[in-house]
């Protein structure tokens, strides 16, 4: 009974989520709006998130470098494989997954509270009075923000992350920076950095999508707020976890 | 005009509206009282296309809004403004982007055009040197105000104003009562208010439709609401003291 509840209720939240996507990608009533949306969303979802990003980067990538430099006490194994390891793990994990988990509760909920806000103020009610789609009004502009800023803060946690590794580099003991340079050099493949790309693209509508719906169909006062805004983040975890799942094997293997 | 005829409403198997069907006249303050929970707001709400009805129809002069599709209901949309119950300004934006919203959505004004209409709309309200402030900065009265400014920046048709003077201190709702009164008889347009606020009722009343439980109870204009015997309706007017003692009188 409780199974084929909670089967119902997947297709159905599944069903309503591709109907609100069907109205988010439809032709928007003003182009010159949505134009001046997109470049607001830019500003709030991306460069607002260049902070957190920097910091979280530059300490995964120096901890990394710590953790791998430790492991590695082989005398066999080259010092080199310290870069290595830093980059290639950044490139195909850590960047694009791990960012976009992190971009998933910060924007995520951000997006959430915003339009579950707007919903609960009566604010999408006054949208649709006006004639005017909501949903692309409101969802449209985010989705395409985060599609086209997404990536570019993903390459920037990159470089960052390698930095990180190279500032411990610069004080470790244990191998030069020029192991560590060596290391970020050998073997590189400019497809690990298209596959994490193409990884972000999907994850950037996930991100902004799912909270979106959460907050479109918000109903009640403050705490469905809330709720709808912690669902978003749980929700949109899952998917990034499953979509990296899949694209990882349809891309690499 | 705007007429609603046989509208029946449903949520889940709960039947909110039965059988409603009135007359909103040009021109006038067509008020919709009720009790709380009464379906005033559910009947608002089917009226302008928020909540789709059972069955019925509901005709904007003449033109069947329930047999429209998506493009040619917004066409009678862009002719209605809406003053919400909290105004539902949009909050990320000032006043003046607020009421240029629908200006630069629907209307190929030149900025300058658009700027001396959201000059015209807040100094019809009575609003001075608040294009800047966001809705935060702003009283209760004058978000209301500000409000019915972006309701009527596209000179509508038809006005709605749901519950216009909750949460405003009496001074304050008379002043937006007389405010809603003024723009209905200026432009000649229908205009329709929910309410339970019996000042408003006194006030502004032209034609007054009380629903009882989901049904229209009751239908005249204030004069006649002071003489009415309808049970529903005298435990609806008078369940304040103060109206008693008026009754009395």
């Amino acid at each position: 009974m409780f199974y084929n509840y909670l089967m119902l209720s997947t297709f159905h939240h599944i069903g309503k989520y591709f109907l609100l996507l069907g109205r988010v990608f439809k032709k928007p009533d003003n182009f010159k709006l949505i134009k001046k949306q997109i470049i607001s969303e830019l500003y709030s979802l991306g460069i607002g998130s260049l902070g957190l990003i920097a910091i979280i980067s530059l300490f995964m990538g120096a901890v990394i470098c710590l953790q791998t430099a430790s492991n590695l006490n082989n005398p066999l194994l080259p010092a080199y494989l310290i870069g290595f390891a830093t980059r290639e793990s950044f490139i195909l994990e850590m960047a694009p997954t791990v960012m976009s988990l992190i971009l998933a509760g910060k924007i995520g909920s951000n997006i959430a509270s915003e339009i579950g806000a707007m919903r609960i103020t009566e604010q999408i009610d006054a949208l649709e009075i006006m004639g005017v789609n909501s949903a692309s009004y409101l969802i449209f502009p985010k989705i395409t923000a985060a599609i086209l800023f997404i990536p570019i803060i993903v390459i920037y946690s990159m470089v960052l992350g390698a930095l990180g590794g190279f500032i411990v580099s610069m004080y470790s003991s244990g191998f030069t920076m020029e192991d560590y340079i060596q290391g970020l050099r050998y073997d590189f493949k400019v497809f690990s950095i298209i596959y994490a790309l193409i990884k972000t693209v999907f994850f950037a509508v996930a991100i902004t999508s799912i909270p979106a719906y959460h907050g479109y169909y918000t109903r009640g006062g403050a705490l469905e707020i809330g709720k709808s805004s912690t669902k978003s983040v749980v929700y949109t975890s899952i998917v990034i976890l499953i979509i990296n799942y899949v694209l990882t094997q349809l891309l690499l293997l | 005009m705007i007429e609603v005829k046989n509208v029946n409403k449903s949520f889940s198997g709960n039947q909110i509206l039965h059988d409603v069907s009135i007359g909103f006249k040009k021109g006038e303050i067509n008020l919709i009282i009720g009790a709380s929970g009464s379906g005033k707001s559910v009947l608002t709400k089917c009226i302008v296309g928020l909540h789709e009805v059972d069955n019925g129809s509901i005709e904007y002069d003449g033109r069947d809004f329930t047999k429209m599709n998506f493009k040619e209901r917004k066409g009678i949309r862009k002719e209605i403004g809406m003053l919400f119950q909290g105004s539902a300004l949009f909050d990320s934006l000032t006043v003046e982007e607020n009421i240029k919203f629908p200006l630069e959505m629907y209307t190929k004004k030149s900025q300058e055009e658009i700027i001396d209409r959201v000059n015209f709309c807040l100094q019809r309200v009575n609003l001075d040197n608040v294009n800047h402030l966001y809705p935060a900065e702003l009283s209760g009265g004058m978000q209301k105000r500000v409000g019915i400014a972006r309701a009527i920046a596209l000179n509508p048709k038809y006005l709605f104003c749901d519950e216009p003077n909750s949460g405003l201190d009496p001074q304050t709702g008379i002043v937006i009562d007389n405010l809603i009164q003024e723009i209905t008889e200026e432009y000649n347009i229908t205009t329709i208010v929910v309410t339970h606020d019996m000042n408003s009722v006194m006030e502004t009343g032209d034609h007054i439709s009380f629903i009882y439980k989901g049904r229209k109870w009751w239908e005249g204009n204030k004069h006649e609401i002071l003489k009415t015997d309808n049970k529903e309706l005298c435990d609806f007017v008078y369940a304040s003291r103060i109206m008693q003692k008026f009754r009395n009188i």
